[in-house]
């Protein structure tokens, strides 16, 4: 009786029901939201090339940023973007933001509005939003002929020869860095193949954590520098000395992470109990 | 002739693509930009056969009460909902009713969609990790290093090691070294299946997407 | 006043070749000048420092005496209005590799752009037909770079061009590089940076064209098995016996990516299973060109199988380009409509796992496949079976067994032998310090 009790408990234990291991994802990451453990932490190298990449431009240096990604995306994306934006504002680069996912358009409006709060930098002077484009790498080529043909107004309808930032700038050659905050398609892979491999610009960015393994491959070479997920906003956050959204999401992600691999650590033990069993008992797994 | 018309059409727009890669010259030089554009344009429009698509699918769906019939009310009336501000209201000006609906209805549900992930790599990982083999226990040990240096607590957890020696650096190395050596690996592959199926299809092998043999 | 010295001090000793002597003045200069500034800042100073004052501040002024009053004073009395000196080494060449049209116009920093003394402030480019008049203003480019380089795309073909670059400052005063030209434009027949990709191609196209020819004629050739095609019968039967439909998701990317051709290939081959077995079909899209090209495929699908009348456009249908609307458009039919079978085929992003888990949790058998890299981890997880990279574009080849598309598959393996082949001759070159293979291989 005992032995098929204990089994029982095993199988259930194998086969748990999954809303039981949201219930403890979601308190792993409001508990420590609500009572932060600040945890330490440090740079990893692609995103401290990207934060030397920035330092290194001159004063006055023409930074492009693409806001390519949606509000889905926002949480890992939108602190990033917001400490590179206080970076450039603080080392007094001017920024052209655009977006070639629509809904980047409005997210970088918000992002602008928030980063340049802290600095004295003046819309059309220090930093522009040009708003969305529809056609992926056709814009990122069309750009390499002119900015003022691809966007001919800025996100608020003001022709591009009416803002100063602009009169001076119409191909890569105006630009000195190249940006792309990217959650998919179109996204980083496209400036890299042309921004980079055509226009031979400097190109750098940040990606959601689940994409990151794809863009690893590019760093150093074609990708200057990365920021991957959150824990990269975060590491920006630190480098910039600005702690932000992400860094307090760290603790959360910590804990979060542990208890993934503390599940995965038991589901192998039931594993590895019931093949035991099957093997004693000759049953099957 | 029905077939062979968008055979023949897919044999000299994938031609002249390849051409112009290594032609600067006019006509070719400017071909590129051209079929994009073209392609821009009839994505567009095929916007529309979309959206009517969807439409007549849901309202068919009411009209004769199939099962669930009530979950296309809701699309109908979101599609309409953002669609109508959007058109007739003024898109994209901040404060305005398709601001609001961007801000407080799409944002959300958005994050929510992708926050879904974090809990399904959870039971996900409950359900199929596991150590069947010696590989399978490597990329097992390599997934805990990753996952736990790729947040604060892999460091706190490893504190007592050297500079160089914690969980992150071991998580960076595995992702700067064996990962991209393997997505390379892949990505390789990949891109020559994409050149031999472009081959296939531009030569008029592979017509299986016009429903063919 | 201390800039100003200096900076005259600095203009002489670069005229005059900057000696050893001089830089050494310029130093002393620095030192005396710091040793001013701190002592009116009410600093203690040494008496070994004042001493030193004391010699150098004679030596200053006779040597300032001696390099000349005539060129130190206009340029120290007001640097700021005196014009800077001229951007060095205008170089003219027709853009390489264009369509004609272009000029290209590189030239270095004057020795007082913001990167030297911050003098200049900009640089315009001048374009005229003649060499001595005609000059039109072109362009305007910030200075602070060490190289500049700005390409004229408002000429034309054959025709003659001059140019002048001038250095500006902030008050006007500016300098110019003299005329430089002619130069003209023209277009090329040929992509010179290319020849590496041409012989790829070729090689490539060559490898795969004569396995075809080979297949064609008879030649028996083997492919390996693959798990998750073999199970396509299976599955599509499953749905069958259970009275469920089969749910197919050719990616969530436009029908320009290749994955989703091969989305879409494979889609037709499924549709025919699935007009054999008469089980129904969905087809969930998130493009619109992908619905009218999967509305054609399925269509014609069911034609060839002789079961036009099973086919319904209503089996494909489109969602949303939203990303994650469209996760959970399809997350919504898994679990109102239960397919036994679920193919995940083309290219997806982050909301692979939302699917794969969806369906999942429904109990349905899931063959994914896709080439993207990131996502391949989570279909390997929560699917049965899953095509990895090159398997996705080699499955229409596998399911038909067609010679023809057979032979594609072995042309592709012996590019991909050349290919780890140039990969090991090129660590070894490399390690032994030759670089022209990578050289050669870089793609431009």
């Amino acid at each position: 009786m005992a032995p098929e009790a204990k089994s029982g408990i095993v199988d259930r234990l194998r086969n748990i029901d999954r809303r039981i291991i949201f219930i403890f994802v979601a308190a792993s990451v409001v508990i420590p939201l609500m009572f932060p453990l600040g945890l330490p932490l440090k740079s990893s190298p692609p995103s401290r090339a990207l934060f030397q990449e920035i330092e290194s431009l001159q004063r006055g240096s023409v930074v492009l940023m693409a806001f390519d990604y949606d509000p889905a995306t926002e949480v890992e994306l939108g602190p990033m973007s917001l400490a590179i934006l206080k970076h450039c504002f603080r080392k007094g680069h001017k920024v052209v933001g655009l977006a070639l996912w629509p809904q980047g358009a409005g997210l970088a409006r918000a992002t602008f509005s928030e980063a340049g709060s802290d600095y004295n930098v003046k819309y059309g002077v220090d930093y522009v939003n040009l708003g969305f484009k529809a056609g992926g790498l056709v814009v990122i080529d069309s750009l390499g002929k002119s900015f003022h043909e691809s966007f001919p107004k800025d996100v608020d309808g003001t022709p591009l020869e009416d803002l100063p930032l602009m009169k001076n700038i119409n191909t890569y050659a105006d630009i000195d860095f190249v940006m792309s905050m990217s959650a998919g398609d179109p996204g980083l892979p496209f400036w890299i193949m042309m921004a980079q491999g055509r226009y031979g610009k400097k190109v750098g960015g940040g990606c959601t954590a689940v994409s990151a393994p794809m863009l690893y491959p590019y760093y150093p070479n074609q990708l200057v520098g990365l920021l991957g997920g959150m824990k990269g906003a975060a590491e920006y956050e630190l480098l910039v000395g600005e702690k932000g959204a992400a860094t307090k999401g760290m603790d959360a992600q910590s804990i979060a992470h542990a208890l993934i691999v503390l599940f995965v650590i038991i589901g192998n033990i039931f594993y590895f109990v019931g093949k035991r069993r099957a093997k004693r008992g000759g049953g099957v797994i | 002739m029905r077939r062979e018309i968008p055979l023949i059409i897919t044999f000299v727009c994938g031609i002249t693509m390849i051409v112009q890669f290594f032609i600067p010259h006019e006509p070719f030089g400017s071909m590129k930009s051209y079929f994009q554009q073209s392609y821009m344009i009839i994505a567009a429009f095929a916007m529309i056969l979309g959206i009517c698509n969807l439409t007549k699918l849901h309202v068919n769906k009411i009209r004769y009460k199939r099962p669930h019939w009530g979950y296309s009310i809701v699309l109908l009336a979101g599609l309409a909902g953002m669609t109508i501000p959007g058109l007739f209201v003024g898109a994209i000006k901040e404060g305005g009713i398709f601001d609001f609906l961007f801000k407080n209805v799409h944002v959300p549900m958005q994050s929510t969609m992708f926050s879904l992930l974090a809990f399904f790599v959870a039971s996900a990982s409950y359900r199929a990790f596991r150590a069947r083999t010696l590989d399978a226990a490597l990329l097992l040990v390599a997934g805990f290093i990753v996952m736990l240096g790729r947040a604060p607590i892999g460091d706190a957890m490893t504190s007592f090691l050297p500079e160089g020696g914690q969980m992150s650096d071991v998580a960076n190395w595995i992702m700067a070294v064996p990962n991209t050596a393997g997505q390379r690996a892949i990505m390789m592959g990949a891109g020559l299946g994409v050149v031999a199926t472009s081959l296939r299809v531009i030569l008029g092998i592979e017509r299986s997407y016009l429903g063919g043999d | 006043m201390l800039d100003s010295i200096l900076e005259a001090v600095t203009f002489v000793s670069v005229r005059y070749k900057d000696t050893k002597e001089q830089r050494l003045l310029r130093r002393e200069l620095h030192v005396i000048f710091g040793i001013c500034a701190r002592q009116r800042l009410g600093f203690n100073l040494s008496v070994i420092r004042i001493r030193a004052l004391r010699v150098l501040l004679p030596v200053v002024v006779v040597v300032l005496v001696i390099l000349g009053a005539t060129t130190v004073f206009p340029v120290g009395s007001s640097s700021s209005n005196a014009p800077p000196r001229p951007p060095i080494g205008i170089a003219l060449q027709d853009r390489p590799n264009d369509a004609g049209g272009a000029i290209e116009i590189t030239w270095e920093a004057s020795k007082d752009d913001s990167r030297g003394r911050g003098t200049v402030n900009s640089y315009s480019i001048y374009r005229s037909e003649q060499p001595q008049s005609g000059f039109v203003k072109i362009k305007t480019v910030s200075s602070g770079k060490e190289e500049y380089r700005y390409n004229d795309e408002e000429v034309e073909n054959d025709k003659r061009y001059y140019y002048r670059v001038t250095a500006e400052t902030s008050s006007d005063a500016f300098s110019d590089s003299g005329v430089v030209g002619p130069v003209t434009a023209s277009p090329q027949w040929f992509h010179s940076d290319r020849w590496n990709m041409l012989i790829a191609l070729l090689i490539v196209s060559a490898s795969v064209l004569t396995f075809i020819t080979l297949a064609r004629k008879g030649k028996d050739l083997y492919i390996r098995p693959i798990a998750g095609l073999q199970a396509v019968d299976e599955a599509v039967g499953r749905a069958t016996e259970m009275g469920r439909p089969v749910l197919y998701v050719p990616g969530i990317l436009d029908m320009d990516d290749v994955q989703t051709i091969a989305g879409v290939a494979i889609l037709g081959r499924v549709a025919r299973k699935t007009a054999e077995y008469e089980t129904s079909l969905l087809v969930p899209v998130s493009r619109s060109v992908v619905m009218s090209a999967a509305q054609e495929t399925v269509k014609e699908a069911y034609w060839d199988m002789g079961k036009a009348d099973a086919y319904h456009p209503d089996m494909v249908r489109y969602i949303t380009d939203d990303q994650f609307g469209f996760a959970a458009g399809v997350d919504g039919i898994m679990l109102r409509e239960k397919p036994a079978t679920v193919f995940f085929q083309g290219a997806f992003y982050a909301e692979s796992l939302i699917l794969a888990e969806t369906g999942h949790s429904i109990g349905a058998v899931q063959i994914a496949g896709t080439a993207m890299t990131s996502q391949l981890p989570f279909f390997v997880t929560a699917c049965d079976y899953t095509l990895i990279g090159e398997e996705l574009f080699a499955a229409g080849a596998y399911l038909t067994e067609d010679p023809r598309l057979v032979g594609s598959l072995k042309g592709q393996d012996v590019a991909k032998g050349l290919a780890i082949a140039f990969i090991v001759i090129g660590i070894i070159l490399e390690t032994a310090g030759y670089h022209w293979l990578t050289n050669f291989l870089k793609v431009n």
